[in-house]
């Protein structure tokens, strides 16, 4: 054991026949538990599985059926709910996001420190504690006297602000030298000049970071939509499947199929931006 | 060198304006100029005005209307009625409540603790770097960015009670079995804990992993020159080194526990007879499907009081720690 000690454990390293099958083991047993299931799901939505019994990773003849009955059950128009709802939601909590950073990163003001102790409250507060009363809200804000349940937009605006992305970006803009700030001004720059051609372009990897957890986040939501929505036509594809699942018409297949259209935007998402994910994982977590 | 000098966009502006009008209107030009530096004081508010609105909005109203609304009995349309602490004492004293809460802690202490253990095993047995173990890690991952509600309807495929559904089929294999998973109510607490854990020990392997990499490797030679096994290793200089880790992890899963609804409400909606009743499926009952929103609401502020308390809790601990 001459090699440098680079793992804890040291199973990494290790060459050794015996170290060898540990890993193989170790690795295989890891892919069954955590991405069989997930398999079991893809191999399902292309498989004629009339009941749950005959979900299995084994694929038994390829068929589109699961996804032509998923579609007459209206899944296209969930699907497009869903993408409506991110986009708008990603777009509107990445501008809000970006702005609120500026402020709180490049200015110094009196109120400063309240600010950023309310956006860590948020940060505190679950959002599933607040499900009573945002229902009631949505359904009459205040002052403005809109409603908005049943509406994709009472899906969107409550996630416009999250503190979590408002924080990244703070983070990150602070790191933008001064300097650079300093010789736009001297050459006439107002805020807004600064901010969206000097600071903005220099913020691309905070960027990647709170568009994907924004993406994840937004897609994911669950109790949001199930308050907000009336009837099927504003259901997003995760609400939609607890219906398909209830009609007695509709095969497991069926389900796995609309399932695997649920959760391949987040997927490809992941897999594309694995590295913003991550490193927004650690830093996000191990600063606290 | 005075303040308006400072800043050259004033100048113009406030130059033809005193040329023109004489001494009387300078005064009121240089205050304009003086507004408009002042005026700058807005600036960072004005960046600031969308996300607050929005705090405002969707955060802080929902949180104080939660507060008065456990404090009333809630009529739409009728107006509400001060009842004073009469939806506390419904919450406390009704054994549904307290059921739910007990379903709560028992499962978010089970899942934080499984993901917590199962996250740092994996993390310990999957450090390093390769593009082998990269692909592993990143499947391992999959179940993290999966949506809750499909992680729900493919649990409840495979928790098919009969002996040939597929969870049972394996447990048939290793002699167990069958098992009615999330429709018998001796073991429905557990199944979903089981889901959770799957879902939730990969992020904590994620955090972990990240918390490796700051460990210092100068200790591991120290300890290898000392004659330390692996497991000593392990358990007296990795393990410390991941403290703060664990306290955020810690925090983080106990939160995430506490709030738990979406796998509740889909894998079983706290049946079957109550047995996986949790908290947030009571107060969506409650709000929702009996309209007894201040009731509902009370028992959203016990919630929200006993994450505060705990993270509370974990913060002194981790500073007296730290001393």
């Amino acid at each position: 054991m001459n090699a440098p000690t680079e793992t804890a454990l040291g199973l990494t390293e290790s060459r050794s026949p015996g170290g060898r099958i540990l890993k193989a083991v170790t690795y295989l047993l890891v892919l069954i538990v955590f991405a069989g299931p997930l398999l079991a799901l893809l191999v399902s939505a292309f498989s004629h599985i009339k009941d749950p019994t005959q979900l299995s990773v084994i694929p038994s003849g390829a068929t589109l059926d699961n996804f032509r009955i998923a579609f007459d059950q209206g899944v296209l128009a969930y699907l497009l709910n869903s993408f409506f709802v991110v986009g708008f939601g990603l777009l509107l909590q990445v501008a809000v996001s970006v702005l609120a950073g500026y402020a709180l990163a490049r200015k110094r003001f009196p109120g400063m420190t309240l600010v950023l102790v309310a956006i860590l409250a948020t940060l505190m507060l679950p959002e599933e504690i607040l499900a009573l009363p945002l229902s009631v809200i949505l359904s009459d804000l205040p002052v403005v006297h809109f409603n908005l349940i049943g509406t994709l937009a009472g899906m969107i605006v409550p996630l416009g602000a999250w503190g979590f992305s408002i924080l990244v970006m703070t983070e990150f803009m602070k790191d933008v030298p001064r300097e650079l700030e300093e010789a736009a001004r001297i050459d006439g720059a107002g805020d807004l000049r600064i901010f969206a051609q000097i600071i903005l372009p220099m913020c691309k990897p905070a960027l990647g970071v709170i568009g994907v957890f924004g993406f994840t986040m937004i897609w994911d939501q669950y109790l949001l939509p199930l308050l907000v929505s009336t009837d099927s036509s504003s259901y997003t594809l995760p609400l939609a499947l607890r219906t398909l699942r209830i009609d007695p018409a509709v095969t497991p297949g069926v389900v796995m199929a609309a399932s695997l259209l649920a959760l391949l935007p987040s997927v490809i998402v992941f897999l594309f931006f694995q590295r913003s994910f991550v490193h927004g994982l650690s830093s996000g977590a191990l600063k606290g | 060198m005075s303040l308006d000098q400072a800043d050259p966009a004033a100048l113009p502006a406030a130059g033809p304006a005193t040329r023109k009008t004489g001494r009387a209107a300078g005064g009121a030009a240089g205050r304009r100029g003086h507004d408009r530096r002042a005026g700058r004081w807005w600036t960072p508010w004005l960046f600031l005005a969308p996300a607050l609105l929005l705090f405002l909005y969707f955060k802080f109203i929902p949180m104080v209307s939660a507060l008065t609304m456990s404090f009333q009995d809630v009529q739409p349309y009728l107006g509400n009625r001060w009842v004073g602490t009469e939806n506390y004492a419904t919450v406390l004293q009704s054994d549904g409540f307290r059921e739910a809460a007990w379903h709560t802690v028992v499962l978010a202490a089970g899942q934080t603790a499984g993901s917590m253990a199962l996250g740092l095993a994996l993390a310990l047995l999957m450090e390093g770097q390769g593009r082998r173990l990269g692909f592993v890690r990143s499947a391992a991952f999959l179940p993290v960015v999966v949506p809750i509600a499909v992680v729900a309807e493919l649990w409840r495929i495979m928790y098919h009670p009969t002996s040939d559904g597929m969870l049972n089929s394996i447990l048939g294999l290793v002699g167990f079995g069958p098992s009615g998973f999330i429709n018998d109510p001796d073991s429905s607490m557990a199944s979903i804990m089981v889901t959770g854990i799957w879902r939730g020990a990969p992020y904590d392997m994620m955090i972990f992993l990240a918390g490796l990499t700051s460990v210092d490797r100068g200790l591991y030679e120290a300890a290898k020159v000392d004659g330390a096994s692996r497991l000593q290793r392990v358990w007296h200089v990795t393990v410390p080194g991941l403290r703060s880790v664990f306290s955020i992890l810690f925090i983080l899963a106990a939160i995430r526990g506490l709030r738990v609804f979406t796998e509740v409400f889909l894998l079983t909606n706290g049946g079957p007879d109550g047995s996986t009743e949790v908290v947030m499926t009571l107060i969506y009952k409650l709000g929702l499907e009996q309209n007894r929103l201040g009731v509902g609401a009370a028992g959203a502020v016990l919630l929200f009081i006993a994450t505060l308390i705990l993270t509370v809790v974990v913060h002194l601990l981790r500073r007296r720690e730290s001393k």
